[in-house]
C-alpha cells in the first residue's frame, strides 16, 4: 500500500480534518506551516537527529529475545527497545520534535495532555531543556494510578493540574487541554501527544516517530538479512504504532498488526477498542473510530493501562483499518498483566502495562508461525510508572484465586 | 422574510440592541429547562439559542460543562431537544430559535435527517461549535434545502483575511466571540469590542452579536455598543439556579433598550 498523506485540511480518507472551535483554527494553520517548513529545513532535521541520539540516546536497540522465542515454539521474537529512550517510552521522539518547533515558533511555554504520564514527564523533560515553561493536563484517576510520573513533572518544573471532569483519565484530560489551548494560545505550543488531534497533529506525530520504524527496517535488516513477517504495536491513540508501521507501509510482506485494550472483555463493554468496537465519529477536533452511544455521546473508555484508557483512535490508523493494511485486535487486561509478568521474569525487562498488549499478541501469533519467521514487537515504553498498580492488582487477584477455583469445582 | 431578518429589522427600527439567550436543553430536565427557556423569552431574549448537551464539550467553561452533565444525566438527547423545540416554536412564533451544539451528536443523528427535523421542529439556525468553515460543506448541503442559516463564529484570532471569507457565505447573523478563552469564564475590554467588530462590519451586512463572559446588564450595554446584538448563556444558567433568571433577563433587557 502506497504510504498515505494528508490532504491540506489533514484528511486521511475520510478521517482526520480539523474540528475545532474558530479560535483554534488560526494557530492550527500557523503550526501546520511552521511544521511543513521545519521539514523542508536540513538543520531542523540535523538538530532533531543530535538530540535524539545523544540526548534520547537512539538509536534503540533490536533485542532478539531468546528466552521468550524458545519458550513460545515458533517465530523468533524480536523488541524494539523504546523502553530504554531518555524518560523510559518512545514519548520523548515527539516532544523533542515539537518542542524544536515551538522554538522555533518562538513559543516560550508548552502544555500537554496526559494519560499514563509519559507523555507528560517526556514534555516536562524537553521543557527543562529548552529552558520552557509546562503546564500538563493529567485526569485525577491517572493521578492515582501514574504517582511517580507526577513526581517527576513536578520535579521537573512542570505545572500538574489536576482535571476532574467526566471519567478523569485521558479524555478529559484532552478536553480540559483544548479548553486551556483557547485561552492560552497567543503565548503557549500545544504538545499533543499521539496521532490524534485536529491537522497537522496526526500526520506530525507520526512523523516524528518513524523514527522508530526507520531504524527497526536497518537493524532487521542487519540482523536477519530481511524484514520482518509482522509488526505488533499497541494501540491507544496510536503513536508507537503508527511509528514502527508507517516506514513499512509499502512493504506489503510485512504484516502489521495493532493491539488494542480489550479491558475486561470486548462483549463487557468496559474497553479502550475504538477500532473493533467503535463506530465513526468527531472527537478532540478529528473525525475517527470513537467509542460512543447511539446518541453520540462518546463514552468512557477502559484498560488496565493509562495510556491506552482513550476512546479514540488516530485517523490515519482508521484508514488504515478500512483499507485492511493493520489489522487490528484486542487484548484483555488480565492477558496484558500476564504478559507483564511473564517478560519480566524471563527476559528481566519490565514492559509497561500498553506494552504487554503488544506481548500479549506476539504471543498468539508466535506458536503458529515457523522457526525462521520473525515478529518484532514495539516495547513501547518500560513498566516502572506500572509497579504499584500491577502490585495491587495482582494481590487482589490472587486473594480472588480460591474463590473462583470453589466455584468452579462446585459446577 | 425569515425570523432571524425581521427580528434584527424590527430591533432596529425600535433603536434597540438584541438579547440573545442560551440556555442547555434538559438541564437539569426537560420540563425545568422548557420553562426558564420559557421565563427567558417572556422576559424579552430575542433571540434563543437551545443548547444540544454533549459529553465533552471542548469549548465550553464550568457552567456550561456542568449543564451538559445534568442535562445527559437526566437522559436528554437530540429528539428530545427537537420536541422542546417544537413546543417552543407553537407558543413563540416569531421568536428565532438556534440550535448550538458540538458536531457529533448531529453526525450520528445524520446531517440530512437532523436539518430535515431541526427545521420541521421550527429552528432557524445551527450554530456547531466545533465545526469550522473548511470542514462545513457536508452539513450546509442538507442546511440549505430546508432553509436553516449557518451561523458563522468569528473568533479574535480570527484574521481579517479569514474573517472575509467565513462571512462571504454566511446567514443570519455573525457570531463574535469576544475574548479568546471559553465560555462563561473572562470578560472582554469594550475598547477592544469595537474595535474588531468596526472591522467586521466592513466584511459583512449581517447583524453582529457579541458574546463571551457577560453576566450583566451594564456589562451587557458596554460591549454591545457596538453590536447589533448580546449573548448571553453561563449567566443566564447561574441565575437560573438561583432562581433570579428573570430579574437576569430584566436587567438585560433594561440594559439593552
Amino acid at each position: 500500500m502506497k504510504k498515505s498523506e494528508p490532504d491540506d485540511m489533514g484528511h486521511f480518507g475520510i478521517y482526520g480534518g480539523r474540528y475545532v472551535a474558530e479560535t483554534l483554527m488560526p494557530v492550527l494553520k500557523e503550526v501546520a506551516t511552521a511544521y511543513e517548513a521545519a521539514k523542508q529545513d536540513p538543520a531542523f532535521d540535523a538538530e532533531f537527529r543530535r538530540l535524539l541520539a545523544d540526548y534520547v540516546g537512539r538509536p534503540s536497540p533490536l533485542y532478539l529475545a531468546e528466552r521468550l522465542t524458545e519458550s513460545w515454539g515458533g517465530a523468533k521474537i524480536y523488541l524494539k527497545r523504546e523502553d530504554l529512550n531518555h524518560t523510559g517510552a518512545h514519548k520523548v521522539n515527539n516532544t523533542l520534535g515539537q518542542a524544536l518547533l515551538a522554538k522555533r515558533m518562538g513559543k516560550k511555554r508548552l502544555m500537554a495532555e496526559t494519560g499514563a504520564g509519559q507523555h507528560g514527564v517526556a514534555t516536562a523533560t524537553v521543557a527543562a531543556l529548552f529552558g520552557m515553561e509546562c503546564i500538563v493536563y493529567m485526569g485525577e484517576e491517572d493521578i492515582r494510578r501514574q504517582a511517580p510520573n507526577v513526581k517527576r513533572m513536578e520535579l521537573l518544573g512542570a505545572e500538574v493540574v489536576a482535571v476532574s471532569s467526566g471519567t478523569r483519565t485521558l479524555k478529559d484530560a484532552m478536553s480540559e487541554a483544548l479548553r486551556a489551548w483557547v485561552t492560552l494560545v497567543e503565548s503557549t505550543f500545544y504538545v499533543i501527544g499521539t496521532v490524534a488531534g485536529p491537522h497537522p497533529y496526526p500526520a506530525m506525530v507520526r512523523d516524528f516517530q518513524s523514527v522508530i520504524g526507520h531504524e527497526t527496517r536497518e537493524q532487521i535488516l542487519a540482523k536477519e538479512g530481511r524484514l520482518p513477517d509482522l509488526i505488533v504495536a499497541c494501540v491507544g491513540g496510536g503513536s508507537n504504532a503508527a511509528g514502527i508501521f508507517y516506514p513499512f507501509m509499502e512493504d506489503e510482506d510485512v504484516a502489521l498488526v495493532g493491539v488494542e485494550a480489550g479491558g475486561y472483555g470486548l462483549d463487557s463493554g468496559q474497553h479502550a477498542a475504538s477500532i473493533i468496537n467503535g463506530q465513526v465519529g468527531v472527537l478532540h477536533g478529528t473525525k475517527t473510530y470513537v467509542l460512543q452511544d447511539a446518541a453520540g455521546q462518546i463514552q468512557n473508555a477502559h484498560s488496565i493501562s493509562a495510556g491506552l484508557d482513550y476512546p479514540g483512535v488516530g485517523p490515519e490508523h482508521a484508514l488504515w483499518a478500512d483499507l485492511k493494511r493493520v489489522r487490528y485486535c484486542a487484548i484483555t487486561d488480565d492477558e496484558a498483566l500476564e504478559s507483564f509478568h511473564e517478560l519480566t521474569t524471563k527476559e528481566g525487562i519490565i514492559p509497561a502495562l500498553e506494552s504487554s498488549h503488544a506481548v500479549a499478541e506476539a504471543k498468539k501469533r508466535a506458536a503458529g508461525m515457523s522457526a525462521d519467521s520473525v515478529i518484532v514487537v514495539n516495547l513501547s515504553g518500560r513498566g516502572d510508572k506500572d509497579i504499584d498498580a500491577v502490585l495491587e492488582m495482582t494481590s487482589s487477584r490472587t486473594a480472588e484465586q480460591p474463590n473462583y477455583e470453589v466455584e468452579t469445582g462446585q459446577i | 422574510m425569515n425570523r432571524i431578518e425581521s427580528t434584527f429589522d424590527k430591533l432596529k427600527a425600535e433603536g434597540r440592541k438584541g438579547l440573545v439567550g442560551y440556555l442547555t436543553a434538559g438541564d437539569p430536565d426537560v420540563a425545568t429547562s422548557e420553562a426558564r427557556m420559557r421565563t427567558a423569552l417572556d422576559h424579552g431574549v430575542d433571540i434563543l439559542e437551545v443548547g444540544v448537551p454533549f459529553s465533552d464539550p471542548t469549548a465550553d467553561g464550568p457552567t456550561i460543562q456542568a449543564a451538559s452533565f445534568r442535562a445527559l444525566q437526566s437522559g436528554m438527547d437530540l429528539p428530545q431537544t427537537l420536541a422542546l423545540i417544537a413546543r417552543l416554536r407553537a407558543d413563540y412564533a416569531e421568536v428565532p430559535i438556534v440550535i448550538f451544539g458540538y458536531l457529533n451528536p448531529f453526525f450520528a443523528y445524520g446531517y440530512e435527517r437532523f436539518c430535515r427535523d431541526a427545521a420541521a421542529a421550527g429552528a432557524d439556525a445551527l450554530l456547531v461549535v466545533d465545526l469550522p468553515y473548511e470542514e462545513s460543506e457536508e452539513l450546509r448541503q442538507h442546511m440549505r434545502p430546508v432553509g436553516l442559516e449557518f451561523i458563522p463564529l468569528i473568533a479574535p484570532t480570527t484574521p481579517p483575511q479569514r474573517a472575509a471569507t467565513l462571512l462571504a457565505d454566511a446567514g443570519g447573523f455573525v457570531y463574535y466571540i469576544m475574548v479568546t478563552g471559553v465560555t462563561g469564564t473572562s470578560a472582554a475590554e469594550a475598547g477592544d469590542v469595537q474595535t474588531h467588530v468596526e472591522r467586521l462590519r466592513r466584511a459583512t451586512s449581517l447583524p453582529i452579536a457579541v458574546g463571551f463572559g457577560v453576566d450583566s446588564g451594564a456589562q451587557a450595554r458596554a460591549v454591545g455598543e457596538a453590536a447589533e446584538a448580546v449573548v448571553v448563556g453561563s449567566a443566564l444558567i447561574n441565575a437560573a439556579r438561583e432562581d433570579r433568571l428573570a430579574a437576569l433577563v430584566d436587567d438585560l433587557r433594561g440594559a439593552l433598550g
